[in-house]
């Protein structure tokens, strides 16, 4: 089984390669990359002239809901969703049911992965049992099973000091511990960002403050510990300050931001629409801009997007009572591409940094490389394929987006994964 | 109010000021005598009761100590001065029995107009058509 992608730009930021090439796939590896290859007894030919080819894209924060919350989404839709979307790669929040804080679970997910998934699904472990926060999952257990990470995404621990213990248990792993940061005092029962939009809707509010002061902490106990924190769903001008703070004094802190964080403010909610309600919540203009800021220097490591499906009937209904979570894997290639890219605020190779290798050296994957070697694991982007969101065409399970209707041009055309098209 | 140009200044405890409502074109006062000193109209309003049990407020007998518009207070006033509150009123919190029972007070007319206003409200909202 051997495929060769021909005439395409190849853009392939870990190997510093932007330039028109081939790329030579045999038994699941990346052969070659190099001007005018041929392979005469090569299975199959794609003609990626005009198009661009890049180290297959990767997720490194989605809930899939299996097992527990089938009618919310599957591996089987959520891996579909991903591929659709460019990713090859995917890496799985616990908040499941039962919790991912035993490795009968993690086998579980990694079973069905392979026997329905379309794409890689790495599993992320719970920090606490029951994502409860009162004492520590079998963690040494859940990294033998195949857990990259640790996190209770979706909860904070609160308890300072069980985080403290987490971190230091996790140091053999080389695991990072993934903070969800949200003091949950002090965001209280906030449905959106507390501010003046908050105000004029009349909508209970959550300040800034509530992740500002997790972020700090958790800063300071990665200092402490000598553990790789890395922050989920950075969404404060003051938290990518901490964070670029934390990276200058050396401490092992990272993190990613999701393509709503960087496209929309809490303007956004102003016609009550619940697909704007998100945990953390859409900031103001300053944050947005704060964030791309981070991401361009690299304060922010790469691009994640929490994709968080619900049923309908969980979306409806008043904006402070429904779920928090949109959808995220179908529609952050094409909006990144247009709303970035193309609008000249970020160059593809940092694009494609943000989305492959960055996410892949965090998590210490495989992937995110063209080298000779790497898995083949391949995403091909069309910078002029014109698309419109439609959420009824979505893989995903769920439809529970805030770009319903946005249009643009840019977007995944073939997603490879170890050397098979998964989706064309 | 700031559309049909009044000028307003809001006060209260700063637990319970809603955020950024500065950006609104308001003025925020900490200090009751020195919001009501030159007001045409006075407007007080209801503490609710998840904003007394929330720890907004250390508790009721301080808010209406600091906060509450009683007969002491209204010496600091226009001698022309209005006073509202949208009902209904818990007296002897936000405001005296006898402030709200005053010569100043047009709480009555403001309730008896306030139904007359949800009912044209919900008329046209409805389909009605205005006369």
């Amino acid at each position: 089984m051997s495929l060769l992608i021909k005439g395409g730009r190849v853009v392939d930021p870990a190997n510093g390669l932007d330039a028109v090439s081939d790329v030579l796939v045999a038994g699941g590896s990346i052969v070659k990359v190099g001007r005018g290859l041929r392979a005469p007894d090569v299975t199959e030919v794609v003609d990626a002239t005009g198009k661009v080819v890049c180290p297959g894209l990767i997720d490194i924060h989605v809930h899939f809901r299996e097992p527990g919350y089938e009618y919310k989404e599957t591996i089987a839709t959520g891996t579909r969703a991903a591929a659709a979307g460019g990713f090859t790669a995917v890496a799985c929040m616990a908040n499941t049911l039962p919790v991912n804080d035993n490795r009968s679970v993690t086998d579980y997910v990694l079973a069905k992965a392979r026997v329905e998934g379309v794409v890689r699904v790495y599993p992320i472990g719970a920090v606490t049992r029951g994502l409860k926060g009162q004492e520590l999952a079998e963690m040494a257990e859940l990294a033998e099973a195949g857990c990259v990470a640790f996190s209770d995404d979706g909860n904070c621990v609160m308890n300072a000091e069980i985080y403290r213990r987490a971190m230091e248990y996790a140091l053999p792993f080389g695991t990072p511990i993934i903070s969800h940061a949200e003091d949950e005092h002090l965001a209280h029962s906030g449905a959106m960002h507390e501010g003046l939009v908050s105000t004029e809707l009349g909508l209970l509010g959550q300040p800034w403050a509530a992740e500002d002061v997790m972020v700090a902490r958790d800063i300071l106990l990665a200092e402490l510990t000598g553990a790789h924190v890395h922050i989920a769903h950075i969404s404060t001008a003051g938290s990518v300050r901490l964070v670029r703070e934390g990276k200058a004094r050396g401490v092992r802190v990272t993190a990613e931001v999701t393509p709503h964080h960087l496209l929309l403010t809490d303007e956004a909610v102003r016609d009550y629409d619940p697909n704007t309600k998100v945990a953390p919540p859409l900031r103001t203009k300053r944050d947005v801009e704060a964030v791309l800021e981070g991401l361009l220097d690299g304060t922010i490591d790469c691009i994640a997007t929490d994709h968080a499906p619900h049923a309908l009937s969980e979306k409806e209904g008043a904006f402070g009572e429904c779920a928090n979570g949109v959808v995220g894997l179908e529609t952050a290639v094409p909006l990144l591409l247009d709303r970035l890219v193309r609008a000249g605020r970020m160059d593809l190779p940092t694009l494609v940094q943000r989305l492959s290798p960055g996410p892949a050296r965090l998590l210490n994957l495989p992937g995110g490389s063209l080298a000779q070697g790497a898995p083949a694991d391949i995403t091909v982007l069309d910078l002029e394929r014109a698309w419109t969101v439609e959420p009824g065409k979505f893989r995903s399970r769920a439809r529970n987006t805030p770009f319903a209707g946005f249009t643009g041009l840019g977007a995944p055309v073939m997603t490879i994964v170890g050397g098979t098209v998964v989706t064309a | 109010m700031r559309k049909m140009g009044m000028t307003v200044t809001v006060a209260g405890p700063p637990t319970l000021i809603p955020p950024a409502c500065q950006e609104m074109g308001v003025k925020v006062s900490h200090r009751l005598e020195e919001a009501i000193a030159h007001a045409d109209v006075i407007m007080m309003l209801r503490l609710q009761h998840e904003r007394m049990t929330g720890g907004f407020i250390p508790s009721l007998r301080e808010y209406s100590r600091v906060w509450g518009l009683g007969l002491d207070r209204l010496k600091h006033c226009r001698p022309d001065v209005l006073i509202m509150h949208p009902g209904p009123v818990n007296r002897g919190v936000e405001i005296s029995p006898e402030v709200a029972d005053s010569p100043y007070s047009v709480i009555l007319d403001q309730v008896t107009n306030g139904v007359a206003v949800r009912m044209a409200v919900l008329y046209l909202l409805a389909g009605g058509k205005a006369a």
